[in-house]
């Protein structure tokens, strides 16, 4: 009944100008007070420790526009890599296309618990983390179709996206990780509070180097949180078949760790405050296990099914998908509503469809480009093509 | 008085000359008294220009393996830790990917790591960094972020090291687009080269040789300068000659200036070009000489499959330069085998002297 009366209040008070103003603002400016509380507290599951006495909070206020934003941004991550998935098998995007949909709460729940000025780095599963880390969609699908507006230039692809503050996008399996704490040095060398969030997945946690650099940063104390993303399967090969040790959060040893529900916004982003005022008060690295899952394949030409079951994936996908236990909380705690966020939906729905538009459309980047970036701050010079008789021109 | 200047200048910047003899004569000709050139080995040109380097800008450092508290494995680093501390010189524990990939980072948000391989041989556990962290970035980004990381350390052949301790890297690095490749012979190289790369924005790979380290040269007053850097990218030619060009880098070098002096007894006067920068390559001045002199050999430590000499030839093969070879252009580099360790083997196993006369007469058919 009362939402009939609303909604009857919110035509009135539409007017005649109404065809104009977006509706959702108008059914929030007449809802807003009225209906929705300013915030909440929610009961979050506790983190499994090691080498540590205590944890993050076990519980998480999250307010109203925070939910909203996270929703939004989680939405809007689903969607462009479900755009990507489409566009892949329209052959649009070509190579390596590694999505992220169904680990949305990871890469929007570490934004949350850092600062713009820290640093992030990650391996190929980026896309997520290109768009918290500020690339726009738009560039995001250029860059995966190629083309000259893309974020690189159509230079890079999928794996190699950079912004400010963000360092890709790296293709080797466990590279990343001691750039990660190299970035980690320069923080600490600089001396600026900044820290730096360095990604591997449970596939990457067995590489020799990651150990290397345990050891360096704990010997050196860099201001490095290490973030394991264990969606239980590195490719085709679960993390009972790769591991000796699946506790990914203690293989760290001297690191202290924690492992977290990678599927709960507000675990993740509780956890990263912990874990980052840890790092920023001189400590040392920490270490966090995010245990989270993604609904693809591997990659693009993984249907994702040889080695794991669709009961599985369908399992997670009504229990635990991150975007929906976000919602539902909302929902049922006043701090949004069913149709509000079916708005933003529509939104995201609108401003993807605009981004794949740009993407298919925008020209691939000029042939005369092809010899760029070789070297930085240096006069032009001569790059040589397939023959002797083709050469490109290289500017910095 | 300009025109000494000027005849200095060009005397240190690669310009035509007959040897060091010959740069020693103008110096006393100009002052008139005790030239101001001193004797530096290479070990302290090198030790000089990391000590300029860090005390002109406070992000460059310097991180390896025995870098700091042994004062570096081969004394290169000796005293900087002691001036510099922990923040600028860094002991790393034996980590190779690890620490390369620590300094290919710093790199990438903003610091000027140099990063000291022990020997080049140990790079091979880090080339992916080097390679693919260090050398790709630039380009991957379309410009977004730039790498401005030196990898330093002694490469190729030392003297009974045996098979794994002996490889030269300067074909592996020098195959690689987006980095860069530099070869030092004398002391002014060392100590202009390892300035420049520091200073270059790009990731840099600087080949030093191990038995140059305690070779002493004359090192001139500019070079001596606290800005004194030696361009990437330009060959020198460390004597002129008219009959045959001998194209060489780091310890090499000296051979061939060794053979040219045998050589010139029996009338022969060979041209010696220092390569110096490996990646990019100053293939113009190789032309120009080849053009003079018609007949072209390259001499290096490396083993000739795929190697710094192949490129060359290759090159003067799609060049101007081709039409005025009078012969085949010929190679000499390490034998195609693992680097034995008994002595005579191991000699017998790099270009020596009379490989190079041998080669000379054979082109010259004399």
């Amino acid at each position: 009944m009362r939402k009939m009366l609303l909604a009857a209040l919110s035509r009135v008070l539409q007017g005649p100008a109404a065809a104009a103003r977006p509706v959702s603002r108008v059914v929030v400016a007449s809802r807003n007070y009225a209906d929705f509380a300013s915030e909440a507290t929610f009961d979050i599951k506790k983190c499994d420790l090691h080498r540590l006495e205590e944890g993050p909070p076990v519980t998480a206020v999250l307010t109203r526009e925070e939910g909203l934003h996270y929703y939004r941004t989680m939405q809007t991550i689903r969607r462009m890599e479900l755009k990507s998935d489409q566009l892949y098998k329209q052959k649009i995007i070509r190579g390596f296309c590694h999505l992220y949909d169904g680990q949305e709460a990871c890469c929007v729940g570490l934004e949350a618990g850092i600062k713009p000025t820290d640093h992030l780095i990650t391996a190929y599963r980026a896309h997520g983390y290109a768009y918290t880390r500020g690339t726009s969609v738009r560039e995001i699908l250029a860059e995966l179709t190629g083309r000259k507006g893309g974020c690189a230039k159509g230079k890079g692809g999928s794996m190699h996206m950079y912004a400010q503050n963000f360092y890709g996008g790296n293709g080797i399996v466990g590279a990343q990780v001691p750039l990660g704490a190299g970035i980690a040095l320069a923080c600490k060398y600089f001396g600026k509070d900044e820290i730096c969030l360095t990604l591997y997945g449970d596939g990457a946690a067995n590489q020799g180097q990651i150990f290397e650099t345990y050891n360096m940063a704990a010997l050196w104390k860099l201001p490095c949180i290490f973030i394991c993303e264990n969606n239980r399967y590195g490719m085709g090969t679960s993390v009972e078949r790769a591991a000796a040790s699946t506790d990914y959060y203690k293989r760290g040893d001297y690191i202290p760790g924690i492992r977290v529900d990678g599927m709960d916004i507000l675990c993740v982003r509780e956890a990263t405050k912990f874990a980052a005022e840890h790092c920023r008060s001189g400590k040392g690295p920490m270490l966090m296990e995010l245990q989270t899952y993604r609904y693809h394949g591997h990659s693009m030409s993984d249907p994702g099914i040889s080695y794991r079951t669709r009961e599985e994936i369908q399992e997670v996908r009504s229990k635990s998908d991150p975007i929906t236990l976000l919602k539902d909380r909302m929902v049922n705690n006043s701090l949004s509503s069913v149709e509000e966020l079916k708005e933003i939906d529509v939104e995201v729905r609108k401003e993807i469809e605009e981004a794949a538009q740009f993407a298919t459309t925008d020209p691939e980047p000029p042939l005369e480009e092809l010899g760029n970036h070789i070297y930085k701050n240096e006069p032009p010079f001569e790059v040589r093509g397939p023959s002797l008789w083709l050469k490109y021109k290289s500017v910095g | 008085m300009a025109a000494a200047a000027g005849a200095l200048r060009r005397l240190v910047r690669g310009g035509p000359q007959q040897g060091l003899g010959r740069l020693l004569q103008l110096r006393s000709g100009i002052h008139g008294s005790a030239p101001a050139a001193v004797q530096v080995t290479v070990r302290d040109a090198l030790n000089q220009a990391l000590d300029e380097e860090l005390e002109r800008d406070e992000r460059v450092f310097l991180l390896g393996e025995e870098v700091a508290q042994y004062d570096g494995a081969y004394k290169i680093s000796r005293g900087l830790w002691k001036k510099y501390g922990d923040k600028r010189i860094i002991d790393t524990p034996i980590s190779e990917m690890g620490f390369t990939g620590i300094a290919v980072g710093a790199a990438m948000a903003g610091l000027r790591p140099i990063c000291e391989f022990m020997t080049f041989n140990f790079s091979m556990q880090a080339i992916d960094q080097v390679i693919n962290s260090a050398g790709k970035t630039l380009y991957m980004s379309a410009g977004m972020v730039s790498v401005p990381v030196v990898f330093r350390g002694p490469n190729g052949a030392s003297a009974g090291v045996g098979a794994q301790h002996s490889q030269c890297f300067a074909a592996w690095y020098g195959h690689c687009p987006g980095l860069k490749v530099v070869s030092p012979w004398s002391s002014e190289d060392a100590k202009g080269l390892l300035k420049a790369s520091v200073r270059d924005d790009n990731p840099v790979v600087m080949l030093e040789n191990e038995l140059m380290y305690g070779v002493p040269f004359e090192m001139s007053e500019e070079a001596q300068s606290k800005d004194f850097l030696v361009p990437i990218g330009k060959a020198k030619i460390e004597r002129q000659g008219t009959h045959v060009t001998l194209v060489s880098h780091s310890r090499s070098v000296g051979h061939c200036l060794e053979a040219a002096a045998v050589l010139v007894k029996e009338g022969v006067e060979c041209e010696v070009i220092n390569l110096r920068t490996i990646r990019p390559m100053d293939v113009e001045s190789i032309e120009a000489s080849v053009m003079k002199t018609n007949h072209l050999i390259t001499v290096e430590g490396g083993w000739p499959q795929f190697g710094v000499g192949a490129e060359i030839c290759a090159r003067m093969m799609e060049g101007p330069a081709f039409n005025y070879l009078d012969a085949p252009a010929v190679r000499l580099t390490g034998a195609d085998v693992p680097m034995p360790y008994a002595k005579i083997l191991e000699e017998n196993c790099l270009p020596q002297v009379k490989d190079i006369i041998f080669a000379v007469k054979k082109i010259l058919n004399i």
